[in-house]
Formats: structure tokens, C-alpha cells, sequence
């Protein structure tokens, strides 16, 4: 095994140590948390660390550089949690009045509904979702309140608008936070697109918040399922931490009483039995959190063929490694290749996928050779 | 051991192996590594006096330069920067190798560092009081601060002035001085003493020359230094020297509106800035003649109690 695939293992074992068992992080050697600071900050995961740490008290037990590290990350989470509910603030003062359901996805809910997932998490957009009929006359509101677009091309535009699940992303002229208004949770062409009214049916009111809801416990989850294997980025690959937070949002449901047969009964209601299949055995798998023997034996009969399971867990595994420092292993970037193209795969129907691709590769020789 | 007592040659065959060299930058712990030699001779002048630090500790940024694809070693040659295995930014002209290298460690301190509060401010000391002369881009900083560096006062820093937020004093981070096309004769002139290392031409900044760094300014990095003055300094062609003292609440906007992390470190960055106004003389200090300026700020730290 290459020298750069054992390091990309160590420092994936470092970090699930971290997460799943942070009351042992002060034994850690230098070495380890010189490789763990740099694996946490690429997945985004520092200021979740800090939080576990910090809830123990254990932050003055640990080397002071890494003390440091950890004080900044957690600035930078205040920062970014604080100007995004002043956001969440702002938009729903411009949209007073406007008769539609405002529900906050990811991030926003998470913090907003004060859900274990929004401790030191870092987010940069407002994720919000919005019924497709009231859409038109929200963004009208907000572009006439200060937000504007990015000035995407014509082809970006269309892309956004005929094929996806969001308008281009907005942003106020005196901010730099992007907002993203979702009407469904997959893009129109995604072979798992399904019809989202019955997660405003589902969504509830936040406390402390008149005007602002957020999806049901089960829509959450899969909401959060689909952002792992639907959202992920070639080089990236599957972000660890969107594994996270199906981990964290299952911690803090799964006590409550038919949160498992009512996750279950959505997914199958939605058609996204696979993707919370694969989700739920990497967070069993991983987080080492039990499922109930009814929710196993009903997951068992969503397993796709023995071949097909074992080749997604590994290329699964493979690519939510952390990249410790610069080019991640051949084997990891082949195995983030092919579940980005599959994602892509599911996204698009063939003939759209070839015309995006043909679209993307124009302009990729355009800069190469303009450039 | 520092970087300057090794032999360049193995400098070289150091810096380039995997693990690099690990490098104590004021209060930060860099890790370097080169894959672009032609920076050596520079690297070994400018960063001469930094201490090799003992290897196994964490280190703070993880910095790479090397060239850019295969083939723009012969054509066009670029360099790359990369931080923990990231370019935070589009390569650059490989001749430009040094500034490069510079401009990605402050952005790593700039992007990183929000355990202290930083202000875009040159930093110096005398008697153990510390001057923060804070500067917009093109308000003739860096070569006041040269100038000041060069006369008695130590250097902290050219760019960063780093506040602790735990005791309020000012962390050391002497680096070398990126002089921009004309202030680089105007020192060489002023101060013959200072060692000017080669300028490197059309850069996006124009044509840069870096101070090397006094010697006793990076032996003494480890000892902060209590903030006296602040001083808001403008060069501009035949002004009177004038030294005007500037009230506490112009002064609290101005520090916090040119620090990069205010905002993001919320009520701390609030309580920060406030103390350190608090304890400062607050000025704005119009200049353009060096050696009155320096005479004025000399004054003010003779009599000043």
C-alpha cells in the first residue's frame, strides 16, 4: 500500500476517533494532531471538535497550538452562525407579507431549531425552501429589497431555472451571504425526484420563530441523506461531514417514539430507500450507531445485489477519506470520480448529461487555450 | 539552529525532502517545503535568523512552493502555493518565487489566526512601549516602518500588529519588509545599513525589494510588547510633519475598521480594541519627510511618561 494511502487512512482513523470519541483526544501525540488539525479543517470539521472538546472541558489539557487552532475555529463558527440568522433575519423582514411557507434547510434549521448538528458547524449559504408557486413572487421581493444575482451566464441561468432544484443563488448588495431558494430537494431531472409537497405538510415552526419553519424529523434526515450522495464535489468527494449530520440528526431523533417506521415510510414514500440504505450503513458502520432489528430487517430488503452493495460501501469508504495534506491517493480519487459520476448519473438524464458535459468541456479548452 | 547556520547546500537538500523544514515565525510554526529551488539564495538571506524548530511539534501552516504542471517548467514557468496541500490562489510567475511565498504566509496568518485579533498595522518598540502605526495600502507604512527599524526601535511587524486578547500586549512577527518601487531607493538612501534583498519586477504590487528583518528584532520575537501609541501615518508629497492627536472614539473606529478579523471576532474583537485604545495616545501623523517624522515620533517616545 502506497505511503500516501496509508497516511490518508491514519488520518481518517484520527478523525473518526475525534468525533466518536473525543474524551481521548489529550493522549493524542503531536504527530497525530498535526496530521488531525489539517484532516479536520479540510473536512470542515474543526469547530465541530472544538465543541466536543470544549463541552468536556478538555481544551486546556491540549497542546497550545492546537488550543489555538481550535479558538479560531470556533470564532469563525460564531462568526458565520451569527451573520447567517441575521440573514435568516433580514429575509423574512423583506418577505412579511408575502403569503408562503418559509422552510430553513441545513444549516440554518439545524441552528435555528438549536438541533445537536449546528454545534461548531460551519456553513456559508442560507439554504431555504419555498412551494414553486410562491417562488416567483419571493424573489421578486427580495431583488426589490437589496438581493441580487451573481451575473451567471445565459447557459448558468438556464441550467439553474429549466433543470434544478434551486433558483440562481441570490446575494444582498451590502452582504456576502449567499441565499439559496429551493422549491424541491433534488433537481427536476434527478431519477429521484420526487414531488415535495408533502415535506411543507410535514415542516414545523420553530420555536422563537413565527414565520419560519423547518422540515419534519424524518425529511430532515433524508434531506441531509441526499445532500451526502447527491451534492458531492469530484475533488472532494463525499463530505464526511454531511455523514455527520445524518449521524447527529439520528442521535437526536432516533429516541423519539416512531421516528424509525416514520423514516423509513418516508423513504419509501419519496423512493430514496437506497440512498438512506447507504447512509445508514456507513453511519452504522462508521459512528457505530445501533439500529433498531426492525429497521435492519427492513433495510436488508433495500440492499441492492450482493456485488453492487459491496462495490458502493468500498467506493463509499474510499472516498470519504480525508485528504491530510495536498493530492489524495489514486485509489481515493478514483473511487470520488466515480460516485461524483454517478451522482451526475442520477442527476441528469443522459442526453442532458451529454449536453452539460459537452457545455462544461468547451469552456474548460476555451480557458486553457484563451488563458 | 537557525536557518542561517546551515550551509545554503543544505538548505537545500533539507527543504526539499518530504517533511521540509519546520521554521518558528514569531508566534507561528511553519512548516516549508520547496519543490523551486531558485528561491534559496533569497529564502537563506531573508529568513537567515528564524530557529529551526525541533521536529515532531504541530505545526501551524504547512506551506508549499513548487512549479506548476510539468510542462511550464520550460514554458512560462509558474510557481504554485499551496497551504496544507491547498492553493488558496492562481500560480504565479515562477521569477516572482519569494513574494509568492510571502504573500501566502500572510494570508495563512490573515485566514487563520482569529485566536488574536489582527490589525493591518506596522508595529515597533522602544523602551518597552509599543507603537501601532496603523495603514491603509499606499499610507507609506512599510517605510516608515523600515526607517523606524533602522533607528532604534525594534521591530514587531510590518504588517500584522497581533493582539492576545488574554493580556491585550502585542505579539512579535518580524518578518521580511516588502518595499514597493519607489521606497526601495528611498531606504537605501536612508538607511545604507538596511540589507535589501533583490527586487523582483512586475509584480501586481509593481517592482518589491524586501528588508532583511534586524537581527536582534527576530532574536527577541519571543517577547511582547505593551501598546503606547497609535499612530495613523500618511505620506504625502511636501506636507508639513504634524503630529495631531486624535480623540479616543475616532481613534476606536479607525483600529477596528482596519483590523481583518473585527468583525469576525464579534464581542472579543469589541473588548480588544477598546482596551488597547484605552491605553494607547491615539494620533494621526501627516509626514512627508522621513527624518522629521522619525524625529517627531522619537519625541514621543522621550517624553511621553
Amino acid at each position: 500500500m502506497s505511503q500516501r494511502m496509508n497516511r490518508s487512512r491514519h488520518a481518517g482513523a484520527l478523525l473518526l476517533r475525534a468525533l466518536r470519541a473525543p474524551e481521548t483526544l489529550p493522549t493524542l501525540s503531536s504527530a497525530d494532531w498535526d496530521l488531525l488539525l489539517r484532516a479536520a479543517r479540510h473536512t470542515r470539521l474543526l469547530g465541530r471538535l472544538d465543541a466536543d472538546l470544549a463541552a468536556r472541558g478538555l481544551i486546556e489539557q491540549l497542546p497550545e497550538r492546537v488550543a489555538h487552532h481550535l479558538h479560531a475555529a470556533r470564532c469563525q463558527v460564531q462568526y458565520q452562525q451569527r451573520r447567517l440568522t441575521w440573514e435568516v433575519d433580514r429575509i423574512l423582514r423583506a418577505l412579511d407579507g408575502v403569503p408562503v411557507e418559509v422552510v430553513a434547510l441545513k444549516g440554518v434549521a439545524y441552528v435555528l431549531a438549536e438541533t445537536a448538528a449546528a454545534r461548531g458547524r460551519l456553513f456559508s449559504d442560507v439554504d431555504l425552501l419555498i412551494a414553486e408557486d410562491g417562488l416567483a413572487e419571493v424573489e421578486q421581493r427580495l431583488r426589490a429589497r437589496g438581493w441580487q444575482g451573481a451575473g451567471l451566464s445565459r447557459y448558468d441561468e438556464r441550467y439553474y431555472r429549466e433543470w434544478m432544484h434551486e433558483l440562481p443563488p441570490l446575494r444582498h448588495l451590502e452582504r456576502d451571504t449567499e441565499i439559496d431558494l429551493h422549491h424541491r430537494l433534488l433537481p427536476r431531472t434527478n431519477r429521484l425526484h420526487f414531488d415535495p409537497a408533502p415535506l411543507f405538510a410535514a415542516s414545523c415552526k420553530v420555536a422563537g420563530h413565527e414565520s419560519l419553519r423547518v422540515l419534519g424529523a424524518p425529511d430532515m434526515v433524508l434531506h441531509a441523506v441526499l445532500h451526502l450522495f447527491m451534492e458531492g464535489d469530484r475533488h472532494e468527494g463525499l463530505r464526511l461531514r454531511d455523514l455527520v449530520d445524518v449521524w447527529d440528526l439520528l442521535g437526536q431523533f432516533r429516541g423519539r417514539v416512531g421516528f424509525w417506521p416514520a423514516l423509513l415510510d418516508r423513504a419509501e414514500q419519496f423512493g430514496l430507500q437506497r440512498p438512506l440504505f447507504h447512509a445508514l450503513h456507513h453511519v452504522h458502520q462508521l459512528f457505530v450507531l445501533e439500529l433498531p432489528v426492525v429497521v435492519e430487517a427492513r433495510l436488508r430488503q433495500w440492499r441492492p445485489a450482493p456485488p453492487l452493495a459491496w462495490l458502493m460501501t468500498r467506493l463509499v469508504r474510499l472516498s470519504l477519506l480525508p485528504d491530510a495534506d495536498g493530492r489524495a491517493p489514486l485509489r481515493v480519487r478514483g473511487a470520488r470520480t466515480l460516485i461524483f459520476a454517478r451522482a451526475h448519473w442520477l442527476r441528469m438524464p443522459s442526453w442532458l448529461l451529454l449536453r452539460h458535459l459537452g457545455y462544461k468541456g468547451s469552456l474548460q479548452l476555451r480557458t486553457l487555450f484563451g488563458g | 539552529m537557525r536557518v542561517g547556520d546551515l550551509d545554503i547546500d543544505e538548505l537545500a537538500r533539507q527543504v526539499q525532502r518530504p517533511c521540509g523544514i519546520d521554521v518558528c515565525i514569531g508566534p507561528f510554526l511553519v512548516n516549508l517545503q520547496l519543490g523551486l529551488t531558485a528561491l534559496l539564495p533569497v529564502l537563506w538571506r531573508m529568513w537567515g535568523d528564524y530557529p529551526l524548530a525541533v521536529p515532531g511539534q504541530v505545526r501551524d501552516f504547512h506551506v508549499r512552493l513548487d512549479h506548476h504542471g510539468w510542462l511550464r517548467r520550460w514554458w512560462r514557468p509558474q510557481a504554485r502555493f499551496t497551504v496544507d496541500g491547498r492553493s488558496p490562489f492562481q500560480p504565479l510567475a515562477a521569477a516572482h518565487h519569494f513574494p509568492m511565498l510571502e504573500w501566502g504566509l500572510n494570508w495563512c496568518v490573515a485566514r487563520r489566526a482569529h485566536h488574536l485579533l489582527m490589525l493591518h498595522a506596522a508595529v515597533l518598540e522602544r523602551g518597552g512601549r509599543a507603537l501601532v502605526l496603523p495603514g491603509a495600502p499606499g499610507a507609506g507604512k512599510s517605510t516608515l516602518c523600515t526607517a523606524l527599524a533602522h533607528r532604534g526601535w525594534r521591530l514587531l511587524s510590518d504588517e500584522f500588529g497581533l493582539v492576545a486578547p488574554q493580556h491585550g500586549r502585542l505579539l512579535p512577527l518580524p518578518r521580511p519588509i516588502p518595499l514597493k518601487n519607489d521606497s526601495i531607493e528611498v531606504i537605501r538612501a536612508f538607511a545604507p545599513e538596511a540589507e535589501i534583498g533583490p527586487a523582483f519586477t512586475g509584480t501586481r504590487k509593481g517592482t518589491v525589494a524586501h528588508v532583511r528583518p534586524p537581527r536582534a528584532a527576530v532574536m527577541r520575537m519571543d517577547e511582547p510588547a505593551t501598546p503606547a501609541w497609535v499612530v495613523f501615518p500618511r505620506w504625502q508629497a511636501e506636507a508639513p510633519t504634524r503630529l495631531e492627536p486624535l480623540n479616543r472614539s475616532d481613534a476606536f473606529l479607525m483600529v477596528a475598521g482596519n483590523a481583518f478579523n473585527y468583525e469576525l471576532c464579534g464581542e472579543g474583537g469589541f473588548i480588544t480594541v477598546a482596551r488597547l485604545v484605552e491605553r494607547c495616545r491615539c494620533y494621526r501623523l501627516g509626514y512627508s519627510d522621513l527624518d522629521a517624522a522619525l524625529g517627531v515620533l522619537g519625541a514621543l517616545a522621550e517624553t511621553e511618561p
